[in-house]
């Protein structure tokens, strides 16, 4: 009895603006509030908006068989509640039908789980208090920045009172092994897995409107029948993606609303299908073998790994120096330049330094503000210069 | 095949990169099975062993102050080579260029017609009408570029726009001026095809890192680079300006200009009134050994054409391992990605550009290593394959 568990990440960061040399010591205006705002105005208008009214839509017209479950990054949220609350209002609509589970994570979208332990964990209860408080809500199930998931990882959110959590099904962990089961790590505790589909979940985000896809055009039938033929290998099929692919990544000319909206209804035509959100899957299913993730697993580009964030040197010292101003900055007590800090360990700014543009060159360059990924460097650095100027 | 082609400078006796372009484009196209039969306006003392130089004059009157005052204006040449020989211009050495090269085509075989900038444009022509064979017009500067649009050069424009139209094919090296072609002179986008240039990676295998150290000097200071004609295209006035601002933020740099040109009087006057003068460095012409020191010592090269066509001299700069700050309006920048890029007039941001790199020894390290990395693949090899295409496809 195949379940599928429909993950739908949503985040957008504080984007920097042009800062140059000449602006340090003159001025500690970092972020491109105009910018930021025309950039949301378009995702809300294009994906939040119309995509949180089908999720809704289809969750009453399937009587609560239909479930999806959210990501919300906490910068996002802030952003939202202030120039956006109707997205806001749209998420709450959408929990308070039950349907709707929301994930822990860092509330700054960041890679402290790499740099701080205590700055993670910190995050992570920032972003339990503004889930709380906006949906009223306790997230069960954990998912790190980008998927990000290593034994070790397993472990600690067992700590922080998590029972499952997220991670990418690559080939080189799950080796002959099926993503669609219940998995645990080794070493990691009691931690449940939940690894995603990488082929079915990519037909959907990357692949959907591709014309030179030999399955173009995908239509829900289609996509509901590779569901079925799962059947019998496995227990859940997990498909998670960023929620922007709903209209902004796969804009709406595509069809990929009639995808969505017709998707549920073809999924459930097969009466041994139905939906899980991952708290209810980790119930469902016990794992079925322990795998070992000794290094850090991500859902990104063909290597699956770090390197988006820490492939070349620019991103190593970027990432090394803000993490550095810890604890001159938590002794400052300033909360304007904590919160400042914090903003800027948003993991989009190194991904923008990347330089692998040349094959996986097109999601690298999706809303960055930057000419290249070494302009973003140069910005950050100045940024990060004057920003420790403020501590002396 | 067999090209007849025409250029009107040649390494080692060239003042720019049109000599260096004709050097490199022909070593490939030999090696791609093509045989060229090089001509040239005037017998200079160069050989080669990779295709046929043909001198149209044999017995010319220096030949090489003549050539390579040919980038500067029709009426600053006249001023130059006065006195040389009695009243004649560059437009006509030009007209005299093209009726010798109408005894080179009646005289040798060949299947098409390859001919070099509006110097060699007449020359080109007047092959094809001898022979019957197809032209090739091959752009590497046009008026615009050369003069910003300001003060064009009547006559230059008109015989550019006489040889667009009655060649077969154009050649442009860049898309960027592609488009200056359509605009300016009303032709049809799908008669001009893109041939890039190429890097000559011979040219960077002489390393001299380790003997610049110039006594401790590189310790202290920083050298940025502007390698160009001192001319109104190539932005030399902007990088003047640029290189106050650095200094007012970082006085251990040092600006070296190398390369002559008819601004070069002026610029040293502004570096004066701008109170730079003991910081900026003025070189003269470089060739060789001296281009390749150069460039090796340099911590960064400023490429901040108004107009550069192409601009090869960013590719070489790469080459050598000094990481780029290239401006907008230029050829090149469709091929580099590992550099940064600055609109020419914007001088804040070239100026802060120039301080970041600088500044931050991993962005310097960054862009210097993949700089060099991406321009070891954009090869002449591969803009001859281009050009072969090209051929081709016009004699069907």
């Amino acid at each position: 009895m195949p379940s599928v568990c429909l993950y739908l990440q949503t985040h957008q960061p504080y984007r920097l603006k042009n800062f140059s040399i000449f602006d340090i010591g003159q001025n500690h205006d970092y972020f491109d509030t105009p910018a930021n705002k025309n950039y949301l105005e378009r995702i809300t208008r294009k994906s939040y908006l119309p995509t949180n009214k089908l999720l809704l839509e289809l969750i009453r017209q399937h009587r609560g068989k239909f479930k999806v479950a959210l990501g919300l990054s906490g910068v996002l949220l802030e952003q939202l509640e202030e120039s956006f609350p109707a997205v806001i209002e749209g998420f709450q609509k959408l929990t308070a039908t039950g349907c709707c589970e929301i994930l822990g994570e860092t509330y700054h979208h960041s890679l402290a789980y790499l740099y701080s332990p205590s700055e993670f964990q910190t995050q992570v209860a920032m972003h339990n208090r503004k889930i709380k408080k906006l949906f009223n809500i306790q997230p069960k199930v954990f998912r790190n920045t980008e998927l990000m998931l290593n034994n070790q990882m397993a472990k600690q959110v067992e700590g922080m009172g998590y029972q499952g959590i997220l991670g990418e099904g690559a080939d080189y962990i799950l080796g002959w092994r099926s993503p669609n089961f219940v998995y645990q790590a080794k070493d990691g505790g009691k931690t449940k897995l939940l690894l995603r589909n990488y082929q079915l979940s990519d037909n959907i985000s990357f692949r959907f409107s591709c014309r030179d896809w030999n399955e173009w055009p995908l239509t829900a039938g289609k996509f509901a029948a590779w569901i079925k033929d799962n059947q019998g290998r496995g227990e859940v099929i997990n498909l998670f993606m960023d929620y922007e692919t709903f209209g902004e990544h796969q804009w709406e000319e595509t069809g990929i609303f009639e995808f969505l909206k017709n998707l549920p209804g073809e999924i459930l035509k097969y009466p041994e299908n139905n939906f899980q959100n991952p708290a209810e899957v980790i119930k469902l299913y016990k794992p079925k073998a322990e795998l070992d993730f000794p290094n850090i697993v991500t859902w990104a580009d063909t290597e699956r790994d770090l390197s988006a964030w820490l492939g070349n040197k620019m991103q190593q010292e970027a990432l090394q120096k803000i993490y550095s101003l810890e604890n001159a900055i938590k002794e400052t007590k300033n909360k304007k330049l904590l919160n400042t800090w914090r903003k800027l360990q948003t993991s989009d700014h190194f991904y923008y330094m990347c330089v692998k543009w040349f094959a996986d060159g097109d999601v690298h360059k999706y809303f960055s503000p930057y000419e290249s990924p070494y302009d973003g460097y140069i910005t950050f650095m100045n940024i990060f210069n004057d920003l420790k100027l403020q501590l002396k | 095949m067999k090209v007849l082609m025409f250029g009107w400078e040649f390494p080692p006796f060239n003042s720019g990169g049109l000599g260096v372009a004709c050097y490199g484009l022909s070593k490939a196209l030999a090696k791609q099975g093509v045989e060229v039969l090089f001509v040239l306006p005037k017998k200079i003392n160069c050989q080669v062993d990779f295709c046929r130089l043909i001198f149209a004059d044999k017995n010319p009157i220096d030949a090489e102050k003549i050539l390579k005052a040919a980038y500067l204006s029709p009426d600053i040449y006249g001023k130059i080579t006065q006195g040389l020989f009695a009243g004649r211009g560059l437009i006509d050495e030009v007209k005299r260029y093209a009726l010798l090269a109408r005894a080179i085509a009646k005289r040798e075989s060949f299947d098409i017609i390859h001919a070099h900038d509006w110097l060699c444009y007449p020359a080109g022509m007047a092959a094809k009408e001898v022979s019957g064979k197809p032209l090739i017009a091959h752009i590497h500067a046009t008026e615009f570029d050369r003069t910003g649009g300001r003060g064009l050069n009547e006559q230059v424009y008109a015989i550019e726009k006489e040889g667009f139209s009655k060649a077969d094919k154009i050649m442009a090296v860049s898309n960027f001026t592609k488009q200056k072609v359509v605009k300016h002179y009303g032709i049809n986008p799908e008669k001009i095809a893109v041939v890039h240039n190429g890097l000559d990676l011979q040219q960077t295998a002489q390393k001299f890192y380790n003997s610049l150290n110039l006594g401790g000097f590189k310790k202290k200071f920083k050298i940025v680079l502007f390698l160009g004609r001192l001319t109104l295209q190539k932005g030399p006035d902007y990088f003047l300006l640029a290189a106050k601002k650095v200094l007012q933020k970082n006085p251990n740099v040092y600006f070296v200009m190398a390369g002559a040109g008819d601004l070069e009087a002026q610029l040293i006057n502004s570096a004066i009134d701008l109170g730079i003068a003991d910081k900026v460095i003025f070189t003269g012409f470089l060739r060789d050994e001296n281009l390749t020191k150069i460039y090796q010592l340099a911590d960064l090269y400023v490429m901040p054409s108004v107009s550069e066509p192409f601009g090869l001299t960013a590719l070489e700069a790469l080459g050598h391992g000094a990481p780029a700050i290239i401006s907008k309006q230029s050829g090149v920048s469709e091929v580099i990605k590992n550099c940064l890029k600055v609109d020419f007039w914007d001088i804040d941001q070239m100026a802060a550009k120039i301080l970041a790199v600088l500044q931050y020894p991993t962005l310097h390290q960054t862009l210097s290593r993949n700089g060099q990395t991406e321009v070891q693949n954009i090869t002449w090899d591969n803009s001859a394959k281009t050009c072969l295409d090209v051929y081709n496809s016009v004699l069907g």
